[in-house]
């Protein structure tokens, strides 16, 4: 049972939240000209790593926010979570919306 | 190969079963094969087993990096069955299933078959609806299958509650007759004796450290027992798979989150078949030993950690209970966790992947464990010839890129 | 009141002026207050309580707590007919009934323990070599197995006590009530910190409960009973007795299972039995002590061998001492505090064998004279039938015994208590991800590594020294508290005296059989011998979880709480691997079994899952109609008269809606407001079709797609101010739609100026349908003009009903005129009931959704869920004209990739079979497909259409819509289910629209 810290609400039980799966999905900006490997790349690929993973959950019961966590696929460990158009907080990672192609 | 046999069980327990010889070898690996399998689960040990015996092949290593038929396949509920909706699973399952009706004796191996029935439930006129569709698809399929109405399932479950005041009332449900459980462990040692048997190299403690590739192949793998290297590789590992396509540098459409189940203390027989609900997330089972055993759902989060949330335990229990009052006072005994590949259509990936020498097998979710001697028949003849077995065509990891998929989200217990 | 002949005058902590009665395997026995089943039958001279899962050899109690793998007993009867409860965890009470279990025909004369006798057939694993021939025969086989093995049976009548649930979050839980846990509560609480302690015995003090230990010169009895009095004072304190650590889940959640034992145990009324604590801690101590391990040799299971720590228990906890002539093995110093125990209690030492050279103080010395000590000796076997009659004796070599044979001495005795070294208790630890790891100077494994806010303390942690184990306990706690941000440490000091520490054990793992086929049990639950895990190592099955899986050693109810050392110790003889290397198989929840029932708690019944219901349920109630379960909802599925039949009421309804008007509760549609400049463009990119170019005061329909291109969903919106807009969703999807579309605006698109508000229960939805629907609307619209020239299709308008706001929608899902009026959902119900009053001379008839599903199949509308899986393309249900073309949208990518655009989609189509067919049943054709086997096709909607009087289907065949005309056969699910049918356009009823525009 994760604890999992919303940056509005702090710790909240797993219960009260929906995950979002991996952040670093990013959806092409014009859809339309991407082929179909590059599209399915998007639509269906993912990194699933084993250890340190950047995810986005839902504050489902909560405050209704989106945002992301980095938390530990092994050992369940959370290391930090910020707001969903943020980025990272040590800036490596492109898993915002700020950070998506334009 | 020292038959397993009443007699000669007899005979060795006249000299205190001094006379059984190693299951299996525990050979050091050579440098080089003709076939590496990655992954001793049972899907793995099947491949090699079917390459050594429908290709001729035995120059192979099977490469385990805990012990065999330590990953999913000996951590689930042991349900079997081929009532699947669409065609092409519909075949590949049935394939299974007819090769586990004669695996005991072809491994001279009991894996304790046992075709008890494997009844799902409806709950609301949606899912009889959902029954009536999938029942006479897979009849088509010239797969057993029947509707059963509240009272039949009342006499083959004589303990399910069917009041209509129950929050989720039994309309209906379907039971595949031949459907039913085996042991699993079992499954997994039949086929590592009857392929080290045909001169297959078991080798456990050996995980895959990294792959080392180029021109598009795979040369050799980096493994904790040293190199090896081979002229074609498979990569059978559950639960994993990511990781290791990660290391040959392919993607996968692949979530690995983990699915929970648990077994009541051991009881005297009452119940006769295996259930499941897909509304409510549940199957159950009593396993021969007498304890109830029981899954549940996917926890929704990434997870390499073999348990999961105590929420999805508690829901699972109360839809039970629901299903089930009288069982208010059991007891569980042991509750566990292991991790599934989900794939974004509930069906698995089999075939070709970037690298022209490597194969792939994956991608099984909630439901591997029926298909093991199946997905090992389809598996070794696409790295025996190249070429994906008719069966296996459709499950190629390209389908993705092609939209064409195989959505067999109501397939399973479980909702994804 | 019979005599207790095992019961000790003077010692234990029951309550002797309470006499409690109760009946075991038939007999009625009398014990007292504060015993347990274990320690009355003990005091009765009950040895012989069960029987071994698979020999069926007589087994006595032997331990005293959770790790007894032998005294499995069913408690009660009718629904409070408990399976496999311990008889050592349970408190007697007043007429409790228990029996033993998997004995025929009785405990004492049991049919099955033939296979004791047999037992050379049935090593480890022999059922995985035989019973293969004929094939055919395994389900007999099977029955046979099936019907030896279990345990308790299961109640044949509900349960009727309840389960409750609490989550609580505290600054620290400590497990485990012993001295260590009792001084870091009383420690931590003094420094105002929230504590929670658990225990899972009914008192505290742990193994020194009632002991001769004194704490600051009180006996240690006094100084916990002070302990506690004063921690049950602090207010932020909580003591939990009966009350079991079960899991340790993620982030420091901990499952605590309170059993809650009340005077009247049989009453008839329903009562809490148990409690499930949900702990939320920011640091959790576990002080659970160590299990104590039994010495394996031949016929150690015999009833009468008893664990040394158990009678130390009974004797100091129950005044219980369970033999006259005494014997007593081990391989460490505590069997000489249990020989003086023995001693004060006034049995008969017979023979005490220490297995180590020479002991910590020369302890042996000082019983020498007393009876015989034999140093570097360990037991050999045990001799007896139904219980221990004589044990003999034989010297130790490194760290195995012997057996002599011809030598062996046979000592009497009536008891034989063992120590074979103590297992620090690393479940739950282990649960939470600590490592452990192999500790040779105790023989077995201690915690290597402890994650984060957790700790361990006292004999868990390896420390075997009370006075060490309590600085250490201090230190910890010092730890803790900072950490939670109090600086002020209370100076309290515990001293105590009279422990004895205990030090090095050395291992007697076995002892050698000269014997093929011994019977050395290892664990006593699942009857596994030495042998078999000769023939596990013979066989190959040497990794411990192989070892595990094969022998099924540790795998009963018990999970091998006192059997997994010593058969790790043996199997690592057998191979000659280390310990540590081989390792441990993974601990698993829960630390002892958890009742189903406690786990699903109140989630029973109507609260297995909310019931929603519209605000017009109390009316649809009070007319009788039939509900159907939708999701949560419950939702009128038709209304009968007078004892009609379903198809005739669904007749009924359907004729009126069509001939004059019926009235339909829509009001669980989902519903959602967007409000914002952006709003347009948000649903331009939701919907597959434009949306932003829509007039204020008009609805359109409109289709949304997953981005895979698949439909997930359907509805009308509608543009109710320039920057305010309303949608709808299907009633099963209007949660997950509502989610989805904040997750596309706060994920992907957060500049998009737009605000969600599900309003799905704020208005409640009445659609009145039929030719007379704007009959009936004219007398609740005023002057507002509801003709169809300013009120057409597909728009919308305010009406004051009654002074209320309404939003009057003019759309259909029947084909006929008709408007959904949304109100205020505290309005709803008089306002349907003036609609009933005013219909009333148009025969209004309420219909429910079987009609509305008739109606709108007629008319070819699909219902997501019916004409869709998931996996179906706008295109294929006949709407891909509406698709945007250039623009994106959700899914639009999707539907240009190959298998997307191909010809063999299945189409909706209509079907006329010659007679009603279920819904899901499948369609043929050996023209189109060439086989008469393969599907092309399924019926997706089927009813008997009261419009036409024929039936009519929906079906999404396979490139249908070039089929139209074509004749097909349509297959059930049973053989005598198939009809012929023809191909036709799916709109059955009014193709043109013409009864929409009146």
């Amino acid at each position: 049972m994760l604890n999992i810290p919303c940056p509005w609400c702090g710790l909240r039980s797993e219960v009260e939240f929906s995950s979002g799966g991996e952040s670093e999905v990013i959806r092409p900006l014009d859809p339309l000209k991407k082929s179909d490997h590059e599209w399915s790349d998007y639509l269906f690929n993912r990194t699933n790593k084993k250890g340190w993973h950047v995810e986005r959950w839902y504050h489902i019961h909560g405050c209704r926010k989106w945002f992301h966590i980095e938390r530990n696929t092994i050992t369940h460990e959370i290391r930090s979570s910020w707001p969903i158009t943020e980025k990272h907080p040590e800036g490596n990672l492109s898993v915002s919306y700020s950070d998506r192609e334009q | 190969m020292t038959r397993y046999s009443a007699l000669n069980l007899f005979q060795k327990s006249r000299d205190g079963h001094k006379g059984w010889p190693e299951a299996w070898r525990k050979p050091a690996p050579k440098s080089s094969y003709d076939i590496v399998i990655v992954g001793g689960g049972g899907h793995g040990l099947a491949t090699a087993y079917y390459l050594a015996k429908n290709y001729g092949i035995n120059n192979i290593a099977v490469l385990e990096k805990g012990w065999i038929g330590g990953g999913n396949t000996g951590r689930n509920t042991t349900i079997i069955r081929s009532n699947y909706l669409w065609n092409e699973s519909a075949h590949l399952y049935e394939l299974s299933l007819k090769l586990y009706e004669k695996l005991s004796q072809e491994l001279n191996f009991n894996i304790m078959l046992s075709q008890r029935g494997v009844i799902n439930l409806a709950h609301s006129q949606s899912e009889m609806h959902e029954v009536t569709r999938r029942v006479s698809a897979i009849r088509l399929n010239g797969i057993d299958s029947e509707v059963l109405t509240p009272d039949q399932i009342k006499s083959l479950i004589p303990i399910i509650n069917l009041s209509s005041k129950s929050r989720y009332p039994i309309l209906g449900g379907s039971i595949q007759r031949r459907g039913g459980v085996a042991r699993h462990d079992a499954v997994a040692w039949g086929f590592a004796r009857a392929a080290d048997n045909l001169g297959i190299d078991i080798i456990e403690n050996c995980e895959v450290l990294s792959v080392s590739t180029s021109n598009g192949i795979v040369r050799s793998l980096e493994t904790t027992r040293g190199c090896i290297g081979a002229k074609k590789f498979g990569f059978v590992v559950s639960g994993h798979s990511s990781v290791l396509a990660e290391k040959a540098g392919f993607r996968l459409p692949i979530c690995s989150q983990p699915l929970q189940a648990l077994v009541s203390e051991p009881l005297k027989p009452f119940f006769d078949v295996v259930l499941m609900s897909g509304t409510v997330h549940v199957y159950l089972s009593q396993s021969d030993k007498g304890e109830l055993v029981l899954g549940a759902g996917t926890d929704k989060y990434n997870s390499y950690s073999q348990r999961g949330s105590l929420s999805v335990i508690e829901e699972m229990m109360s839809a039970s209970l629901e299903l089930f009052p009288i069982l208010s006072r059991l007891k569980v005994m042991r509750m566990w966790g292991r991790i599934v590949d989900i794939c974004p259509d509930a069906s698995p990936i089999i075939g070709n992947t970037p690298l022209r020498n490597l194969y792939i097998n994956c991608g099984w979710g909630t439901g591997g464990f029926k298909a093991t001697p199946g997905s090992g028949y389809v598996f070794a003849h696409n790295i025996a010839t190249g070429e994906p077995h008719n069966l296996a065509a459709p499950f190629s990891l390209d389908r993705f890129a092609k939209g064409k998929l195989i959505d067999e989200h109501g397939a399973a217990a479980v909702a994804h | 009141m019979k005599k207790q002949p095992f019961r000790v005058e003077g010692l234990g902590d029951i309550e002797r002026n309470r006499p409690i009665m109760f009946t075991f395997n038939g007999k009625t026995y009398t014990g007292f207050k504060g015993d347990t089943l274990a320690s009355a039958l003990l005091a009765n001279g009950v040895i012989l309580v069960g029987r071994s899962f698979k020999y069926h050899r007589p087994r006595g109690i032997f331990g005293v707590g959770v790790d007894d793998p032998n005294a499995l007993v069913q408690i009660g009867v009718h629904g409070r007919s408990t399976p496999n409860e311990r008889a050592t965890t349970t408190e007697i009470f007043e007429g409790l009934i228990a029996k033993s279990v998997n004995v025929w025909p009785s405990l004492r004369y049991d049919i099955l323990a033939i296979n004791n006798s047999f037992s050379s057939m049935f090593p480890a694993g022999f059922y995985y070599k035989t019973f293969m021939w004929p094939a055919s025969f395994w389900p007999i086989y099977e029955y046979f197995i099936r019907k030896a093995a279990g345990l308790g049976t299961v109640p044949k009548f509900e349960d009727p006590d309840t389960y409750e649930k609490k989550y609580v979050h505290y600054d620290l839980l400590i497990v485990g009530g012993g001295i260590a846990g009792l001084v870091a509560a009383h420690v931590s609480a003094k420094a105002g910190n929230r504590v929670i302690l658990a225990d899972e015995r009914a008192n505290l003090g742990g193994s020194k409960f009632n002991s001769e230990v004194t704490i600051n010169n009180k006996p240690v009895k006094k100084w916990v009973s002070d302990i506690e009095s004063e921690l049950e004072s602090i207010g932020d304190c909580m003591v939990l007795k009966r009350t079991t650590a079960v899991i340790h889940s993620d982030h420091n959640f901990v499952v605590l299972r309170e059993k809650i034992i009340k005077p009247n145990n049989h009453s008839s009324h329903t009562m809490i039995s148990q409690r499930l604590w949900k702990v939320r801690a920011k640091s959790v101590i576990y002080a659970t002590g160590a299990l104590e391990r039994p010495m394996v040799f031949q016929n150690n299971d015999l009833p009468g061998v008893m664990l040394g720590s158990a009678v130390t228990d009974l004797i100091h906890r129950y005044g219980v001492c369970p033999g006259k002539n005494v014997a007593i093995a081990g391989n460490n110093a505590s069997i000489y505090t249990l020989a003086e125990d023995l001693k004060a209690c006034g049995a008969n030492i017979v023979a005490l064998s220490d297995s180590r050279k020479k002991s910590d103080n020369n302890e042996n010395l000082a019983f020498d004279s007393e009876f015989p000590v034999f140093m570097g000796q360990a037991p050999i076997c045990a001799f007896g039938k139904k219980k221990i009659r004589s044990v003999s004796f034989g010297p130790v070599n490194i760290d195995t015994a012997i057996s002599q044979n011809k030598d062996d001495k046979k000592i009497d005795c009536d008891l034989l208590c063992l120590s074979g070294g103590y297992d620090p208790n690393l479940n739950l630890i282990a649960q939470a991800g600590g490592s452990v790891s192999f500790d040779t100077e105790v023989s077995s494994f201690n915690c290597q590594s402890i994650p984060k806010d957790i700790f361990l303390i006292g004999a868990a942690a390896g420390n075997f020294d009370l006075q060490d184990t309590i600085s250490k306990s201090l230190n910890i706690v010092k730890k803790i508290i900072k950490q939670n941000g109090t600086s002020v440490f209370p100076d309290i000091v515990y001293q105590t005296k009279g422990s004895k520490s205990l030090n090095a054990v050395s291992p007697v793992w076995y002892v050698q059989s000269k014997k093929s086929n011994n019977k050395q049990f290892v664990d006593l639950h699942n009857d596994v011998t030495v042998s078999d895990i000769d023939l596990s190592v013979r066989e190959g099955y040497k990794s411990i979880e192989h070892f595990k899986r094969y022998t099924t050693s540790g795998m009963g109810p018990d999970q091998g709480k006192i059997a997994n050392v010593n058969a790790l110790g043996i199997l690592s003889k057998k191979i000659d691997i280390n310990p540590q290397s081989i390792g441990t198989t993974r601990f698993r929840p829960p630390y002892t079994p958890i009742t189903f029932g406690a786990l699903a708690g109140r989630d029973l019944g109507d609260l297995a899952e909310p019931i929603r219901i519209t605000a017009l349920n109390v009316w649809h109630q009070e007319s009788k109609a039939v509900f159907e379960n939708v999701g949560q909802w419950k939702r009128p599925w038709y209304y009968p008269k007078n004892e009609e039949t379903m198809e005739a009421a669904v007749n009924r309804e359907c004729k009126a809606v069509r001939k004059s008007v019926g009235i339909f509760d829509a009001s669980t549609l989902g519903k959602i407001e967007l409000v914002g400049p952006d709003a347009g463009e948000l649903l331009n990119r939701i919907y597959i079709n434009r949306f932003d170019d829509l007039k204020v005061g008009s609805c359109r329909y409109g289709i949304i797609c997953g981005d895979d291109g698949m439909v997930i969903d359907d509805g009308v919106t509608s543009r109710l101010e320039d920057k305010r807009w309303l949608m709808t969703t299907t009633t099963g999807n209007a949660s997950k739609v509502f989610h989805w579309i904040d997750e596309w605006l706060q994920c992907e698109w957060p500049e998009l100026d737009v605000f969600l508000t599900s309003v799905s229960s704020h208005w409640s939805t009445i659609t009145i349908a039929g030719s007379n629907a704007r009959n009936v609307l004219l007398e609740l619209a005023g002057d507002v003009d509801v003709s169809n020239s300013s009120f057409p299709h597909h728009t919308w308008k305010i009406i004051k009903i009654f002074g209320v706001v309404a939003r009057v929608f003019r759309v259909s899902f029947t084909g006929e005129l008709s408007y959904e009026i949304n109100i205020p959902s505290r309005y709803a119900h008089s306002l349907w009931e003036s609609i009933i009053s005013i219909g009333e001379r148009y025969d209004i008839t309420p219909f429910g959704t079987e009609s509305l599903h008739t109606l709108r199949a007629e008319k070819g509308y699909i219902v997501v869920g019916h004409e869709t899986d998931g996996s179906v393309t706008p295109d294929d249900i006949g709407f891909g004209w509406m698709m945007r073309k250039r623009k994106d949208f959700i899914g639009h990518r999707s539907l240009s990739r190959e298998s997307i655009i191909g010809e063999k989609r299945p189409q909706l189509v209509g079907l006329l079979p010659e007679t009603y067919i279920p819904e899901g049943a499948q369609v043929l054709s050996d023209e189109i497909s060439g086989s008469d086997k393969q599907s092309i096709g399924h019926v997706t909607s089927s009813y008997n259409s009261p419009s036409l009087g024929i039936p009519i289907a929906l079906g999404l065949i396979q490139g249908g819509r070039s089929l139209i005309g074509s004749n097909i056969r349509i297959i059930g699910p049973s053989n005598s289910m198939s009809v012929n049918a023809k191909i036709v356009s799916h709109c059955f009823y009014d193709p043109n629209g013409d009864r929409l525009n009146v």
